[in-house]
């Protein structure tokens, strides 16, 4: 140790270079591969936050199945929200092939250690919000979770895949009923257009601080967790969505939002970024209500989880007892 | 980032009266298809209709109280199935109340039959409509209303009509896997800790006076409680032999707690007439 400094640079270690060539190869990491601590730190954080974020994410839309107004828009609404119980079942999954434990994850959750994404903290106000939040949110997470199926890791990008096409599904549903309010009565066609100008703008907010702002973003990126930065999927987002606002015949509310022949892009304003950093804080319009609902859940289910423990661990018990008794009665 | 997105650039297009193009297949299974849905001759459309109006009430009732167990569960695979029980439910609902429409010669919608009914014109049996209480009374509840669901779906009286011995076949798939859920937890709760026996037990006891309406419902006791008999015995608990209380949900007398259920069930439709969703 004392000698280190004198002797010339050590040989590369094989298994970081092993790991190195796997990145640059645009191979996948597996769970049984050796990894940087930093690399897999990166993930379960990244990956905890995603599961998080499936299962908070069912509180604003889960609110409005008992109210959903026809019996089809309830079936799809529940099933939808079902989803996001299973993506973040699988997600957590993912997080325990790093070594990650999904009762430690969800602690962290519910401790207010770790975060999910900031758009869950806003209220779904009306029936009109369950179209939008289909449209936008699960739009917006397309963009960010597309690229992921490409992901270094493994498992997570494999999880991806099944995310997506159900992300997929959820943002068509979403669509086909704003569709569907918009050829309905004036009512209806005002309700969508508020939903829209209060989802927009926090929307918007999903991809992440602006790049220059993101100090996780470039690890992540030689890391190949990440493929485009923040502010390329923004504009990714806005690109696709505008024309299907017209085609909807929404406005969205951004005065800046114009064509640039030049960039073959939309130029776009730009979002409160204080009010990102207010609400992924902690003090967004329902950070505290949407943890605390996650707690109590977490709380009054703490005797069945303790129930179906001991009875798996007597069923064990039971099983051995009965395996010495027959090799008592039946000694070879 | 390029061909993996045409999902979602492809939003807006291909949608006009093509409900069922979505991004990533369909494969949706219609139960009814292939069913001759003409009434058949010499059964009588209105008590048809009554029927698959009561056998409704039931699944709607009972998924509207799972839906509100929806982020509440004490586990996420218990999230995943109380909502796919819910939604196998649903589906049973809408395929009985469209049937009810047709048979009764109205031609009312599923719609119209779940949202533009008071209390008092549901004939649901009064155990579907009871607050949801612990994790183990959404378990007792389920394992009664399943057990006696399926046991009706299996007998004889669905095979008249065509369409709802193809609700019933579809159903018994459903609800064998609704009742050995159930019976599963109600043996781990009862087996498991003090606390979850204690529970278990109490909730055995609560749902045990709504036994009876369900048996003049719907003459399956004897196989039903053969069932609710074996469960208790491997859970270590002990099914009660408490009187029923009088009255029945299939004759309109409700507790007060259907009626706040469909307030809540109907809010939005009602808030919004003329509105198609």
């Amino acid at each position: 140790m004392t000698t280190a400094a004198a002797e010339p640079a050590a040989p590369p270690d094989p298994l970081q270079q092993h790991f190195d060539d796997t990145i640059a190869r645009d191979h996948r990491v597996e769970p049984r591969d050796w990894m940087p601590e930093g690399y897999r730190r990166t993930l379960v954080r990244q990956i905890a936050q995603h599961a998080h974020s499936e299962i908070i994410g069912m509180q604003p839309e889960g609110d409005w199945i008992t109210r959903a107004p026809s019996l089809r828009r309830k079936a799809i609404l529940f099933a939808k929200v079902q989803d996001e119980a299973g993506h973040g079942l699988y997600l957590y999954s993912a997080a325990e092939t790093l070594g990650a434990d999904r009762a430690d994850l969800t602690r962290r959750l519910i401790e207010g250690r770790q975060k999910y994404s900031s758009i869950f903290n806003y209220p779904a106000d009306t029936f009109a919000d369950v179209g939008v939040i289909g449209w936008f949110v699960d739009g917006a997470a397309i963009c960010n979770q597309v690229p992921l199926c490409r992901s270094s890791y493994g498992p997570y990008a494999r999880a991806m895949v099944r995310v997506c096409k159900e992300e997929s599904f959820h943002q068509r549903q979403g669509y086909e009923l704003l569709l569907t309010m918009m050829r309905g009565t004036e009512g209806q066609r005002a309700m969508v257009q508020n939903a829209v100008d209060r989802w927009w703008w926090p929307s918007l907010m999903m991809f992440g601080p602006p790049d220059g702002d993101s100090p996780n973003s470039a690890q992540s990126t030689a890391w190949k967790i990440k493929r485009h930065s923040n502010d390329e999927l923004r504009q990714r987002f806005v690109d696709m969505t505008v024309p299907q606002a017209e085609r909807l015949g929404v406005t969205l509310p951004d005065p800046e939002l114009r064509w640039n022949e030049e960039r073959g892009s939309h130029d776009f304003g730009t979002p409160d970024w204080t009010e990102l950093q207010r609400v992924i804080s902690g003090d967004g319009p329902r950070n505290a209500e949407r943890v605390s609902r996650r707690r109590a859940a977490h709380e009054e289910g703490t005797w069945v989880r303790e129930a179906a423990a001991a009875h798996a661990a007597k069923q064990a018990e039971r099983r051995e007892e009965a395996a010495t008794s027959r090799s008592v009665a039946c000694p070879r | 980032m390029s061909d993996d997105d045409n999902a979602y650039l492809g939003l807006a297009e291909a949608h006009e009266g093509d409900e069922a193009h979505w991004a990533f297949g369909t494969g949706f299974e219609d139960p009814l298809h292939g069913t001759d849905t003409a009434l058949p001759p010499g059964v009588d459309g209105q008590a048809l209709a009554a029927r698959c109006l009561a056998l409704g009430d039931d699944a709607l009732v009972l998924a509207q109280r799972l839906a509100q167990w929806c982020t509440r569960a004490p586990e996420l695979e218990e999230e995943l199935a109380l909502a796919n029980i819910g939604l196998d439910l649903l589906g049973q609902t809408r395929l009985l109340y469209t049937r009810a429409g047709q048979a009764d010669g109205s031609g009312r919608s599923e719609d119209d039959f779940a949202y533009l009914r008071d209390a008092d014109a549901f004939r649901n049996v009064r155990l579907a409509e009871l607050p949801n209480g612990d994790f183990a009374h959404c378990v007792a509840r389920l394992l009664v209303l399943s057990t006696w669901r399926l046991a009706v779906f299996e007998g004889p009286t669905t095979a008249a009509d065509p369409v709802l011995a193809a609700v019933a076949a579809k159903g018994i798939k459903e609800l064998a896997y609704h009742r050995l859920y159930a019976a599963e937890w109600t043996v781990r709760l009862g087996d498991g800790t003090e606390e979850s026996h204690r529970r278990m037990q109490q909730a055995l006891d609560a749902v045990a006076p709504y036994l009876d309406e369900l048996y003049a419902a719907e003459d399956v006791r004897g196989q039903v409680e053969a069932v609710l008999r074996q469960v208790a015995d491997s859970a270590g608990l002990v099914l009660p032999g408490t009187a029923g209380l009088p009255g029945s949900g299939r004759d309109g007398e409700h507790t007060e707690h259907l009626a706040p259920l469909l307030a809540e069930l109907q809010s939005v439709a009602r808030a919004n007439p003329g509105a198609t969703w």
